[in-house]
C-alpha cells in the first residue's frame, strides 16, 4: 500500500511541477479520445431518429411496388401472404415535375386517402394531411426546396397548395428517396441532356417525395405505378420476406425491408461515424508520435531523479512504475475529458436530416464506448511511455546521478555526407542523425497529418462539386462539412503541437552540442538554421510520403470501408499536391523557427 | 598585468563580470587588466570559484563582460555582434575544455576536422589537416576511434588537436588537466610544451600548480581579481616531467 502511495505521490508531484508539459500531454491524448468518442456515440445514435419515426408513423416492415397497373395483382397477392398481418395500399405513384418559386425538381407523387391508415401514416411536422388540391411535402425535400405550408407549387404545371410537411419511415429522407416509378431514378449531378449522357428518357433525377389525394395523383397520370406497405407478424423477418417474395413469377415486385430503409436513412450518420473513427485512429497515431517525443524528452530531464530513486533503494520496477503512473494518470483524465466533450458535441454531428422525427439528442454513453475510449487512451499513453520508462529504469544509477545525457547514435555515412554541405546543413544532418527514432516519429507525424489533409481535400472537393451525390442533401453536406472541420482542426492542432514539441526536444537534447558548435565558430544563425532544418527535412520526407502513398492509401481505405464511389471524386491535381507539400514544409519551418531561434541563442559559456 | 614582448595578441582592460543586482550582486571578475604577447604562455591560477573560467570565456568571446574592454589582435571583441564573435572564434581562438567536450558520435578525426568544416574549408583539406594534427598529438592510430574508446588523456589530446585546427592566434585552455590522472596529465603537459616551443600563444586556466612549469608567466587570481604575477623565464623546457614532479 505504501509503495502505491509513494508511486502516486511522486507521479502527481512531477505532473504539478511541469504543468505545461502535462497540459500538452493531456491535449494530445484528449484529441484522440474526443474523436473516438464522437465516432462511437454516432454509431449508437444513428438509428434513434429513424426508430422514433417508425414508431410515430406506424412504419411498414416491407414496402413493395410495381411499375404497371397490370401487375397490381402481384401486390394484392402479397397482402395475403403468410406472415403479413396488416397492410395499406396499393397506392398510385406518379412521376411529375414540381416547381416551387424558382426551383424545379422531379418528384414521385403518392396518392393517399385523406383518412388515416394503420400502416405508414406519414406524420405531419407542419400543417396537416392531404386533401383535394393540397400537397404534403416530405420534410427533408421541403427543407431542401425551402418550401413551407401555405406555399403554392405546381406539379406538371397544375397548381397545388402545400398543406403539410411530413415525415415517413417508408422511404429514406430526401435525397435518398426510394425509386418506385419506371424507368427509374438517378442521384448525383444532373447532366445537361439525359440522352446525350446515355440515360433513358423519363429517368427521374434526384426525385423528392410528395403526397396527394389518389384522385389528384391519377389526374396527373392515368397509368400510375403502385406501392403497398406491409406489416409483418415478425418485423425481424422483413428482409427474409422480401427476399422470398421479390422474385414472384407474376412479375418483378421490388421490395424494401425496413432494415434496408434504415440503412439508407442513416447513411450520413454512418459515413460521419466512419470518418470520425478513421480520424480517431489517425489522431491516436499522431498522439503516440507526439507523446513519444514529449515523454522521451521529459524522462531525459528526469535522469537525476531516476538516479536518486534508485540510490535510495528503488527497484527498476518501482522506477518504471513511477514514470508510467504519470502517464496513466494523464491518460485517464484525457479519456474522461474526451468522453465528456465527445458526447456533448455529438448532437452537432447527428442531425441526419429533417426527414426524420426528433434528433439524436444527447447520445447515450454505453459501457463499451467508455471502455474502448479509456483503453485507447491508456494504450496511447503506455505505448508512448514504455520504451523511455524501461530505458530509464535500466540505466546505471551512477550515470543517472551524474545526469549524463543519453549517448547519441552515430550514423557514419550521414556524418561523411554532411561534411560536404554548408554549415547549417552540416549541423542539421548531424542533429538529425543523433536521434534517428525522433526523426522517424517526426516523419510519421507529418505523413499522418498530410494524409489526413489529402483526404480532407478530396472529400471537400467532392462535397462542393457533386451535389446530391451519395444521397446527401444540402443540410447533410453541411453536417459532413462539420465533421471534416472537426477533423481538420484537431489534426492540425495536434500536428502543430507535435512539430513544436519535437523541435523543443531537439533543442534541449542538442543544447550541449549546439553550444560546442558555437564555441568552435558556428554563428547563432547557423545553429538556429540547423535546428530548424533538422525538422524541415523530415517534414519534407513526411509530406511526400503523406501524399504518396499515404493519402492515396487512406482515401482508398475510406472508400473501401464506406463503399463509396471513388471514381466520382476528383483527386487533387499535381500542382495542388506540390502546394500541399510546400505549405507543409513552410508551416513546419514557421512553427519550428521560434524554438530553433531560442536554441541557437542559448548562452554558450553557461551551457558548457 | 603586461607581457614582456610588447606586442599584445590578447588584451583586457578593466574587465568585469557581474551577476545579480543590489544586495545579491556578485562580481565574478572585478576589473582585470591583462596583456598576452604573441607566443607567450600564461597560466592563470586560483581556487575554485575565483573567476578564472569566467575570465577565460570573456577573453575568447564565449561570454560578454559587464564592463571593460577585451581586444584580440588589436580588435575590440567585447562590443561586436554574435556573428562577428563566431567568426572570430572560428579563426582566431582555439578552446580546450576540462571535460573535453568532444562529440560522442564523431570519431577522433571527425571531431578534429569539425572546426575546419565550420570555417568553410573543403572536406578534403579539413580531413588532411585533422590527420596531421592527430599525428602531431600522437594519436594517428586512434583517428577512427570514438571518444568513448579513448582514455581521458587521449580525449584531451584530440581536443587540443581540434583547438589547433584553424591555426588560431591564441589557444585558451580551461583546466585542461583537471579530469586527468598523472600519466595523462604528463601527456597533455608535454603537448603544451611542444605548442609553446612552436610559438603558439596559450592562456591556461588551472588550479594545478604543476602546470605552471610549462608557462612564461603565472598570474594568481582571487575573488575575481589578479593578486600576483610570477614570471618564469627559460626554465620550463627539457625536463618538464621531472620539474612538474611527474617523473622520477
Amino acid at each position: 500500500m505504501g509503495r502505491i502511495l509513494l508511486v502516486g505521490r511522486l507521479a502527481v508531484r512531477d505532473l504539478r511541477r511541469r504543468r505545461t508539459e502535462a497540459a500538452l500531454l493531456l491535449l494530445a491524448i484528449m484529441a484522440a479520445t474526443t474523436t473516438l468518442t464522437l465516432g462511437l456515440v454516432l454509431r449508437d445514435a444513428a438509428g434513434d431518429p429513424y426508430q422514433s419515426t417508425r414508431e410515430a408513423t406506424s412504419g411498414p416492415d416491407v414496402v413493395a411496388s410495381v411499375g404497371q397497373s397490370s401487375k397490381l395483382s402481384g401486390l394484392e397477392k402479397l397482402a395475403g401472404a403468410p406472415g403479413v398481418i396488416d397492410h395499406s395500399g396499393p397506392y398510385p405513384v406518379v412521376s411529375a415535375k414540381l416547381q416551387a418559386s424558382d426551383r424545379t425538381s422531379d418528384v414521385q407523387a403518392v396518392g393517399r386517402d385523406a383518412a388515416p391508415t394503420s400502416v405508414d401514416q406519414p406524420e405531419p411536422t407542419q400543417g396537416g394531411w392531404v386533401g383535394d388540391g393540397g400537397v404534403v411535402v416530405e420534410a427533408a425535400f421541403a427543407n431542401a426546396l425551402d418550401v413551407r405550408v401555405g406555399d403554392q407549387v405546381t406539379l406538371d404545371g397544375r397548381s397545388f397548395k402545400v398543406v403539410g410537411v411530413a415525415v415517413t419511415a417508408a422511404m429514406p429522407p430526401y435525397p435518398g428517396t426510394s425509386c418506385i416509378v419506371p424507368p427509374g431514378c438517378m442521384s448525383g449531378p444532373v447532366p445537361g441532356d439525359l440522352a446525350d449522357a446515355g440515360m433513358p428518357r423519363g429517368l427521374l433525377q434526384n426525385p423528392g417525395l410528395v403526397w396527394l389525394t389518389q384522385a389528384d395523383a391519377r389526374s396527373l397520370d392515368p397509368d400510375p405505378s403502385y406501392v403497398m406497405n406491409l406489416k409483418l407478424a415478425d418485423p425481424n423477418e422483413a428482409q427474409a420476406f422480401a427476399d422470398a417474395n421479390e422474385g414472384d413469377p407474376s412479375g418483378a415486385t421490388p421490395m424494401r425491408s425496413w432494415e434496408n430503409i434504415l440503412e439508407d436513412a442513416t447513411e450520413l450518420a454512418r459515413d460521419s461515424q466512419i470518418l470520425l473513427l478513421i480520424g480517431a485512429w489517425l489522431l491516436g497515431l499522431l498522439a503516440v508520435a507526439g507523446l513519444s517525443v514529449l515523454v522521451g524528452g521529459r524522462i531525459a530531464d528526469q535522469t537525476r531523479r531516476v538516479g536518486l530513486l534508485k540510490a535510495v533503494g528503488g527497484t527498476p520496477g518501482l522506477v518504471a512504475a513511477v514514470l508510467l503512473a504519470e502517464y496513466v494518470l494523464v491518460a485517464i483524465v484525457a479519456a474522461a475529458a474526451g468522453l465528456a466533450v465527445g458526447s456533448l458535441t455529438a448532437p452537432l454531428l447527428t442531425e441526419s436530416s429533417a426527414g426524420l422525427v426528433g434528433s439524436a439528442g444527447l447520445p447515450s454513453m454505453t459501457m463499451s464506448t467508455v471502455g474502448l475510449v479509456t483503453a485507447v487512451a491508456l494504450g496511447v499513453g503506455m505505448v508512448a511511455t514504455v520504451v523511455p520508462a524501461v530505458r530509464a529504469a535500466r540505466s546505471s544509477t551512477v550515470n543517472a546521478l551524474a545526469d549524463s545525457p543519453r549517448p547519441p547514435r552515430r550514423i557514419g555515412r550521414l556524418i561523411a555526407i554532411s561534411a560536404r554541405l554548408p554549415v547549417p546543413l552540416l549541423l542539421a544532418l548531424r542533429v538529425a542523425a543523433r536521434r534517428p527514432r525522433r526523426v522517424v516519429l517526426s516523419v510519421v507525424s507529418i505523413a499522418i497529418t498530410v494524409s489526413g489533409i489529402f483526404v480532407l481535400l478530396v472529400l471537400n472537393a467532392f462535397l462542393s462539386t457533386q451535389p446530391l451525390t451519395g444521397g446527401y442533401g444540402d443540410a447533410q453536406v453541411e453536417v459532413l462539412r462539420r465533421v471534416l472541420l472537426v477533423w481538420t482542426v484537431i489534426l492540425l492542432c495536434l500536428a502543430a503541437v507535435n512539430a513544436i514539441a519535437i523541435t523543443w526536444a531537439t533543442v534541449l537534447d542538442n543544447r550541449h552540442s549546439s553550444a560546442l558548435a558555437r564555441a568552435l565558430g558556428a554563428t547563432p544563425r547557423d545553429v538556429s538554421a540547423a535546428l530548424a532544418a533538422a525538422q524541415v527535412a523530415p517534414a519534407l520526407v513526411g509530406a511526400v510520403l503523406g501524399v504518396f502513398p499515404g493519402g492515396f492509401a487512406l482515401y482508398g481505405a475510406i472508400n473501401a470501408i464506406t463503399g463509396g464511389d471513388g471514381d466520382r471524386a476528383t483527386l487533387p491535381s499535381l500542382w495542388q499536391l506540390l502546394a500541399l507539400v510546400l505549405a507543409t514544409v513552410l508551416v513546419v519551418a514557421a512553427l519550428t523557427s521560434v524554438p530553433a531561434r531560442l536554441g541557437g541563442r542559448r548562452p554558450v559559456a553557461e551551457t558548457l | 598585468m603586461s607581457n614582456a614582448a610588447g606586442t599584445s595578441v590578447l588584451r583586457a582592460r578593466g574587465v568585469r563580470k557581474e551577476y545579480g543586482k543590489g544586495e545579491g550582486l556578485v562580481r565574478a571578475v572585478d576589473g582585470v587588466d591583462l596583456d598576452v604577447g604573441a607566443g607567450e604562455t600564461v597560466a592563470i591560477m586560483g581556487p575554485s570559484g575565483c573567476g578564472k573560467s569566467t575570465l577565460l570565456h570573456m577573453l575568447g568571446g564565449l561570454d560578454r563582460p559587464s564592463g571593460g574592454e577585451v581586444s584580440l589582435n588589436g580588435r575590440r571583441i567585447d562590443d561586436i555582434g554574435e556573428k562577428a564573435l563566431a567568426r572570430m572564434r572560428r579563426t582566431a581562438v582555439g578552446f580546450v575544455f576540462q571535460s573535453f567536450h568532444l562529440m560522442e558520435e564523431l570519431t577522433a578525426v571527425e571531431n578534429v576536422e569539425l572546426s575546419a568544416l565550420l570555417a568553410g574549408r573543403s572536406p578534403r583539406a579539413a580531413r588532411r589537416r585533422a590527420e596531421e594534427l592527430l599525428e602531431q598529438v600522437g594519436l594517428a592510430d586512434r583517428a577512427r576511434f570514438l571518444p568513448s574508446a579513448l582514455s581521458g588523456g587521449q580525449r584531451q589530446r584530440v581536443a587540443v588537436a581540434r583547438a589547433l585546427s584553424n591555426e588560431p592566434l591564441v589557444v585558451l585552455a580551461d583546466e585542461p588537466t583537471g579530469n586527468l590522472d598523472s600519466a595523462a596529465t604528463l601527456d597533455v603537459l608535454q603537448l603544451f610544451e611542444t605548442l609553446h616551443e612552436s610559438g603558439q600563444t596559450l592562456v591556461i586556466v588551472t588550479h594545478d600548480p604543476r602546470i605552471t612549469a610549462t608557462t612564461d608567466r603565472v598570474i594568481s587570481m582571487r575573488d575575481g581579481a589578479f593578486v600576483d604575477e610570477t614570471r618564469l623565464t627559460g626554465g620550463t623546457t627539457g625536463r618538464l616531467g621531472a620539474l612538474a614532479g611527474l617523473e622520477d
